[in-house]
């Protein structure tokens, strides 16, 4: 894993956390597999090898959905670090994407 | 469908009347309000009513708060949701949804509640369901577009699975035509109801309306409605159906003369209003019935309100039609003192005393006093109790004189017995005078005969003596 930053220029989360993601999706609709796509490459791109995504179908599951607190889809929510926090859509707008998780772009200076 | 379209009943009391037997039975219908107006809890009354007597589970889904709370609201009511739950004739799903933790980033759906509601809906086999509120998903998202689409979408899903569904929606406070806050689900519904919360001069009232009910007719005033140890209950003031009995028995008032001058008392059933201006003794008669009547061991409710009103007579004149019997108070001023008088205005169906009658309140409550009439109509008071003193003097007066006579006539009567004694030995005296007379006569005969004899046989002048006939 390579480190660019210097561990002290991470405010908030760790920059050697792992990051939790469960992402909720209807089968397998056009924007759920935009969404499973997008958060992919963003993760990819910013948590290279400290990431895992859950995905729960919440038409095979919804007593999990239910129990997740879970309305709309897709829904992602990063459950670690905390707190928690809930990006819901086809995550097309990677900007908002980045912004609603949390996640610090790397290749970027604090 | 039939002629008259399938309705769904609430359980609310009041709310099936005037809906004609309740909700549209497999379709949506919107219930708006204010905060505090008891929307929740018309959807839960819904819910129970339909879990408890009418064999329909429902699924409850809510927004506003945890399952724990919403089941301890409704405890007091006397709703358990968790036995409900356990008895699989509800389920409720509750929603926490903090915007703050929520951001909007791309196209979205709102599957997952469908999903989830289909589940529920399944797992008891709901007839009914109830989303409360609808506004708390407008904002959440970011997106209210999709939203907007979303719902329209759910209300006909729910109609599609034959649900009789109770949508509950916030009242916007920019007021004007929409009735809830984003003004999308009254055309999509079926029915809408619209519950108030007014404060009116300190006084709060509830009031609910039925707004629309597609291919049904309706009761279309506002409704007075209560929120109370039983749960929701509609007054429909103006369906009452006028479909029962007028009973014949008879119920006392606690006063038996009042009882008396009303045939025997008040028809079971009937209303009677007492009025008067302040202080005539309006409340210490209301009072004394209720308290009668719980001394017979029957329940009473005593409500007292007070209204500041205009003018003496004008609120009696207008509901006078919709009292049976009317009995008026009035205090007179004579004499310098005040009286209180009573008279029976009215009282339907029944003979009933023309007389104005005084009545005191003493302490064992109210009392009807004798009536005593003079010159001046009925007296009252201290009138009253100099006549009564006349009347009592005249009697004694009366009652002396007659006492009087009799002793003369006592006195008579021995004069006349002692009369009767005295008339009574001289005609016996003179009775015995007349026999002893009868006698002496017989003698004197005799001895003249005698003599007549002797004085024959001394002169020899007939053959035969002794022989009378011969002479």
């Amino acid at each position: 894993m390579s480190e660019p930053y210097p561990a002290n220029d991470w405010t908030g989360a760790e920059h050697d956390e792992q990051w939790d993601l469960c992402v909720y999706v209807t089968d397998n609709s056009p924007k759920s597999q935009r969404a499973i796509e997008n958060l992919r490459r963003a993760c990819e791109e910013h948590l290279t090898g400290r990431y895992q995504i859950e995905i729960v179908d919440v038409l095979k599951d919804p007593r999990r959905a239910a129990a997740d607190q879970i309305l709309a889809a897709p829904t992602v929510v990063r459950r670690v670090p905390s707190p928690i926090r809930k990006l819901v859509g086809d995550l097309s707008d990677s900007n908002r994407l980045l912004i609603g998780l949390e996640i610090r772009p790397s290749g970027e200076p604090a | 469908m039939g002629p008259t379209l399938d309705k769904t009943p609430t359980g609310i009391s009041g709310l099936d009347q005037i809906t004609g037997g309740g909700l549209p039975r497999g379709r949506v219908t919107l219930v708006a309000g204010s905060a505090g107006a008891g929307k929740t809890l018309l959807g839960l009354n819904f819910l129970v009513a339909g879990a408890r007597e009418y064999d329909e589970p429902g699924v409850l889904m809510t927004f506003e708060e945890s399952a724990d709370k919403v089941a301890s609201n409704v405890r007091s009511l006397g709703f358990d949701l968790d036995e409900l739950q356990r008895k699989g004739m509800l389920v409720v799903l509750a929603f926490r949804v903090d915007p703050s933790e929520i951001t909007a980033a791309g196209d979205f759906d709102l599957e997952p509640i469908f999903a989830i509601l289909a589940d529920a809906i399944e797992r008891v086999g709901a007839k009914r369901v109830v989303l409360d509120t609808i506004e708390v998903i407008f904002g959440a998202f970011g997106d209210d577009t999709i939203v907007r689409s979303e719902l329209i979408r759910l209300v006909r899903w729910l109609d599609d699975r034959g649900i009789t569904a109770v949508l509950i929606g916030e009242r916007g406070n920019r007021g004007g035509d929409s009735l809830t806050r984003h003004g999308i689900e009254e055309y999509v519904t079926d029915c809408v109801i619209v519950l108030d919360h007014r404060v009116t001069a300190e006084i709060s009232t509830r009031r609910l309306r039925v707004v629309k009910y597609r291919g049904s007719a309706h009761g279309t005033n506002e409704y007075p409605f209560l929120i109370s140890a039983r749960g929701f209950t509609v007054l429909p003031i103006t369906s009452v159906a006028l479909d029962y009995a007028a009973s014949e028995d008879r119920v006392s008032t606690g006063i038996p003369r009042l009882d008396h001058m009303l045939g025997g008392g008040m028809f079971r059933g009937s209303t009677l209003m007492v009025s008067g201006t302040a202080g005539t003794g309006k409340t210490s008669v209301g009072a004394h019935m209720v308290n009668s009547a719980c001394a017979r061991g029957e329940h009473a409710l005593m409500s007292v309100i007070t209204a500041l009103g205009q003018g003496e007579d004008v609120s009696t004149v207008s509901v006078s039609a919709m009292v049976d019997t009317w009995l008026q108070l009035r205090n007179i001023e004579a004499n310098g003192e005040r009286n209180r008088l009573l008279f029976v205005l009215k009282s339907r169906g029944t003979s009933h005393s023309n007389q104005v009658r005084e009545f005191v309140l003493t302490d064992h409550g109210v009392e009807l006093v004798d009536v005593y009439i003079g010159a001046a109509g009925v007296l009252a008071g201290s009138a009253r109790v100099t006549q009564q003193a006349a009347e009592r003097d005249e009697e004694l007066r009366i009652a002396e004189e007659l006492a009087r006579r009799r002793r003369e006539l006592h006195r008579s009567v021995i004069e006349r017995e002692a009369h009767i004694v005295a008339t009574q030995d001289q005609l016996d005296a003179e009775r015995t005078e007349i026999n002893r007379i009868d006698l002496r006569e017989g003698h004197l005969v005799a001895d003249i005969e005698a003599d007549r004899s002797t004085m024959a046989a001394r002169r020899w002048a007939d053959a035969s003596p002794h022989n009378g006939e011969t002479l």
